[in-house]
Order: structure tokens, then C-alpha cells, then sequence
């Protein structure tokens, strides 16, 4: 039973997956260059956070 | 006789607008007032408590700062009827759309925690246990939504909108200095002492209370569910302007409750403080309680169902409060899950609260600012918006605003993680 949850809801995924495979808005230089910066701020915090775990582990 | 018609049909006219407003009004108007939610009301309380009535002018320019992001999920939900998470999806694809999905899933969780923190710290003060507490909002929040009408839904929570005005006759009944408000309010200046950190620490958390991920979620879900067509727009619009001013009220009250009964004490939270008033004034100290509990529950009424809805939305089941638990199975086990979870975690003892408080804004500032872009780039989206698309001056205000809340949640995020970064 556990295992026939978890099997239709990695089908859902696959799903969902397969239905926004590619973006539908309209990529000017504009929205690339904000996505761009976006991930590049996600990489930041992300990077401060592991950067933030790994010295209080080493205190 | 003409002078008579003329007068009757502009009141026939009125009274036709006024009753259209009220059948439209209720997604704005929610999410404003729930936008003070348990750890909106800590952060004011805070604020009049510390620096007394010196900040009101710069939370009355928080109103519409508030005002210009929310109405833009009023214009996309109207025109593309769907929610903020599919539209993520649909229109940036898997990777972005699982991200601001499963951000928002964890930011909700952790959120609807500090909601109960508030609630139970709320009633406590009537000598009410937290399990009494926590179940007495599961079966509210429950009831809210099982009867399997959004309209009746929403009036519910409109009545505990009403109740979070509580704090406007709790101001009016310790006679605050009139002359002190009304220089705090309109004149803008900063505390004595100067710009110091401290101040921008409140400053940067009074910010960070305004807008939340899960508003801009909830917003335009709502929206979608209510069925909010293009022309009912300018009425979104009025609601959320109206949802604004009174989130800006309930915030000065505050202020002005703590600025005139604690001024200069140094408090963590809104029950501290209604601890300390039931000491000076036992009926504003209740007044204060029981607006800090109520604002739990609306946070945690909205931010469940954000949640909800987003996953019902990219998962395709049946989402909607018009449907019946039996209709909608998944849309309503997920609501109930996050209330249980949350509600759960908050009576384990020695559960890490404090910790989870402060991770709610770390996480807070890794989606809201992926979601405010995202609202902006969709709103220039000719193709999405058609004609309702941001013109120049939209544009100036939403970017403005974007900008300037992405850098201070930012700095507001890092520096609760390392606490003497700006020191």
C-alpha cells in the first residue's frame, strides 16, 4: 500500500514534470538577466547558510 | 419632484455599488489583516515598547508599499485564473515551479509553528493549557472550511478581521498623549539616539512583516477561487487598498498601546507585553491577548490554505472551499496535515521554538524575493496580461518596492543568522 502511494505520486511528479518541461513566457534579455541575477542570489544565501553551518560545527 | 428622482437614483446607484463591493471585497481585505499575524503583532509591540511613538510615520508608508505588490496578484489571478504557484510553473517551467513550491511548503510549515507559538502564549495568559489551545483552533479552522462554501468561508474570516481591530478601543481606554501620535504619524524623524542598529534591525523586521511569500500565494489563489473576473478588478483593487489601511491601522495601535503603557522596556514578544499590561490595565492586557490570539489564527487560517491551494493548483486535484471534503480529498487532508503538524510541534516539549522562529526568516527571504521577480516579470508579460500589463509608472512603483524590500528581507535574513554582522 505504502509503496503504491509513493509509486503514483513519483508518476504525479513525472507528471508535472513532463507538462512544464519548458517555460511558456516569452525569454527576452530582460527576463533572462533577471533570472540569472535570481540564481545567482539563491547561490549566495544558500553558500552563506553552508558557509554559517559548516563554523558552528567547527566551533 | 426632479431634485427627488435625481437624489433616488444616485442613492439606488450607490447602494448598487456598495452591495457589488461587498460581494467582491474579502481576498484583500484577509490577507492585509491576517499580514498581522502573531509575529506581526511581536514585531510592534517591539517597536512602540522601544522607540514609543517615533516610528508610526514609517509604518503608515508601509500601507502602500504593501498595497502596490498585493494588487498585482489581484490583475494576474483576474486575467490568467490561476494561481500564483501554477503560474510559476506554466510560465518558468519545472525547476523554478518545484522551487517556489516546495520554499513556500517549508516557509508555511515553520510559519504556521510561530502561529501557535502566539495563540497558545495568547490564551495562556487566561490560564488556558496549549492543548486546549491547539485543539479549540484545529476544530475553528476546521469548521471554517468543511461546510464547502468559500463564501461562507470568507465571512467567518472576515469576522475575525473585525476582531483583530481590537486594538484601536484597547488604545482609546489608556488615554494616549494625542499631540505625541500625531507628531509620530505625520512628521517624519527619527528616534532619539539616532540611526543606530537596533533601529534598523526594527526597522528591517517591520519591513519584513509587510509582505510575506505566502500573501502573495494566498492573494491570488483566493482570487482564482472566488472567481474574479477582469471587470471585478478595480473592486480587488479597493479591497486591497482598503486591506491595506487597516493593516497600517492595526499596526499604529499597536505601537501606540506599548509606546504609552511600557515606553522604554525592553520586550521579546506581544505576550510578554500583555503580561505586563494585565499588571497596569487587566482589561487592556485582555484586549491584547485575545487580538495577538486571534492573530494567530487568521495567519494560520491564510497560510494553510496558501499552501493548499498551491499544491492542489500544480498537482491538478480538486482545490476549491466550494467544494465538499468528499470533492476535494486531497486539497482538504493537506489543510489538515499542516494544522496538525504544526499544531503537534508546539506541544513537544522542548521543541526548539526559538530556533524555528529565526529559521522562518532565513527561509522567508530564499523565496520571497524569487516570488516578487516572478510577479514582476509576469506582470510585463504582454502575452499573460494582455492590457492589464504594468505600464511605466506600475512599473517604477513594483520595481522600486521590489528592490527595496529584496535588499532590506535580505540583510534582515542574513543578519539573523549572524546576529553581529551589522554591529
Amino acid at each position: 500500500m505504502i509503496s503504491e502511494f509513493f509509486g503514483s505520486a513519483w508518476d504525479a511528479v513525472r507528471d508535472i514534470n513532463r507538462r512544464y518541461k519548458r517555460p511558456h513566457i516569452k525569454m527576452t534579455p530582460a527576463v533572462l538577466f533577471s533570472l540569472g541575477l535570481l540564481r545567482f542570489y539563491l547561490l549566495f544565501l544558500v553558500g552563506l547558510l553552508v558557509w554559517k553551518f559548516f563554523s558552528v560545527l567547527h566551533k | 419632484m426632479n431634485f427627488f428622482s435625481r437624489l433616488y437614483y444616485r442613492y439606488k446607484k450607490l447602494w448598487k455599488m456598495i452591495s457589488l463591493f461587498m460581494l467582491i471585497a474579502g481576498p484583500g481585505i484577509i490577507v492585509m489583516v491576517a499580514d498581522n499575524d502573531a509575529g506581526g503583532i511581536t514585531t510592534y509591540t517591539v517597536t512602540g515598547a522601544q522607540y514609543s511613538f517615533h516610528l508610526i510615520w514609517f509604518l503608515i508608508l508601509l500601507g502602500p508599499v504593501a498595497y502596490y505588490v498585493q494588487e498585482m496578484t489581484v490583475r494576474l489571478g483576474a486575467v490568467t485564473k490561476r494561481g500564483h504557484a501554477e503560474a510559476i510553473f506554466h510560465s518558468f517551467g519545472a525547476f523554478w515551479g518545484w522551487f517556489s513550491l516546495l520554499d513556500l511548503v517549508l516557509v508555511d510549515w515553520l510559519t504556521m509553528i510561530t502561529e501557535f507559538i502566539g495563540m497558545t502564549a495568547a490564551l495562556s495568559i487566561f490560564g488556558v493549557p496549549p492543548i486546549v489551545t491547539v485543539i479549540g483552533a484545529c476544530i475553528v479552522m476546521g469548521a471554517m472550511v468543511v461546510q464547502g462554501r468559500y463564501w461562507t468561508w470568507e465571512k467567518i474570516a472576515l469576522v475575525f478581521c473585525v476582531l483583530n481591530l481590537i486594538y484601536i478601543p484597547a488604545a482609546f481606554m489608556i488615554n494616549p498623549p494625542i499631540d505625541k501620535i500625531i507628531h509620530g504619524s505625520f512628521i517624519p524623524h527619527l528616534p532619539p539616539g539616532g540611526f543606530t542598529n537596533d533601529l534598523f534591525f526594527l526597522i528591517m523586521a517591520n519591513i519584513g512583516t509587510t509582505i510575506a511569500p505566502w500573501m502573495i500565494f494566498f492573494q491570488q489563489s483566493a482570487v482564482v477561487d472566488k472567481g474574479m473576473q477582469e471587470k471585478d478588478m478595480v473592486w480587488g483593487k479597493i479591497d486591497t487598498a482598503i486591506g491595506s489601511f487597516l493593516t497600517v491601522v492595526v499596526a499604529a495601535f499597536c505601537v501606540i498601546l506599548t509606546a504609552t503603557l511600557i515606553p522604554g522596556l525592553p520586550i521579546s514578544d506581544a505576550a510578554t507585553a500583555a503580561h505586563l499590561f494585565m499588571g497596569i490595565n487587566k482589561y487592556v492586557g485582555a484586549l491584547l491577548a485575545i487580538g495577538l490570539f486571534d492573530a494567530g489564527l487568521l495567519g494560520a487560517i491564510c497560510i494553510s490554505l496558501a499552501s493548499s491551494w498551491a499544491f492542489g493548483e500544480v498537482f491538478g486535484w480538486a482545490h476549491s472551499l466550494n467544494q465538499k471534503v468528499k470533492q476535494a480529498p486531497w486539497f482538504y487532508a493537506y489543510y489538515f496535515f499542516t494544522l496538525v503538524f504544526a499544531g503537534t510541534v508546539v506541544l513537544i516539549p522542548g521543541a526548539p521554538l526559538i530556533l524555528i522562529t529565526l529559521f522562518v526568516q532565513v527561509i522567508a527571504v530564499t523565496l520571497l524575493p524569487a516570488a516578487l521577480v516572478f510577479l514582476i516579470i509576469l506582470l510585463n508579460d504582454e502575452e499573460t496580461m494582455g492590457k492589464y500589463k504594468n505600464n511605466w509608472h506600475q512599473n517604477f512603483a513594483n520595481i522600486s518596492i521590489v528592490v527595496l524590500i529584496i535588499i532590506v528581507s535580505t540583510l534582515y535574513g542574513i543578519s539573523a543568522v549572524f546576529p553581529n554582522i551589522l554591529k
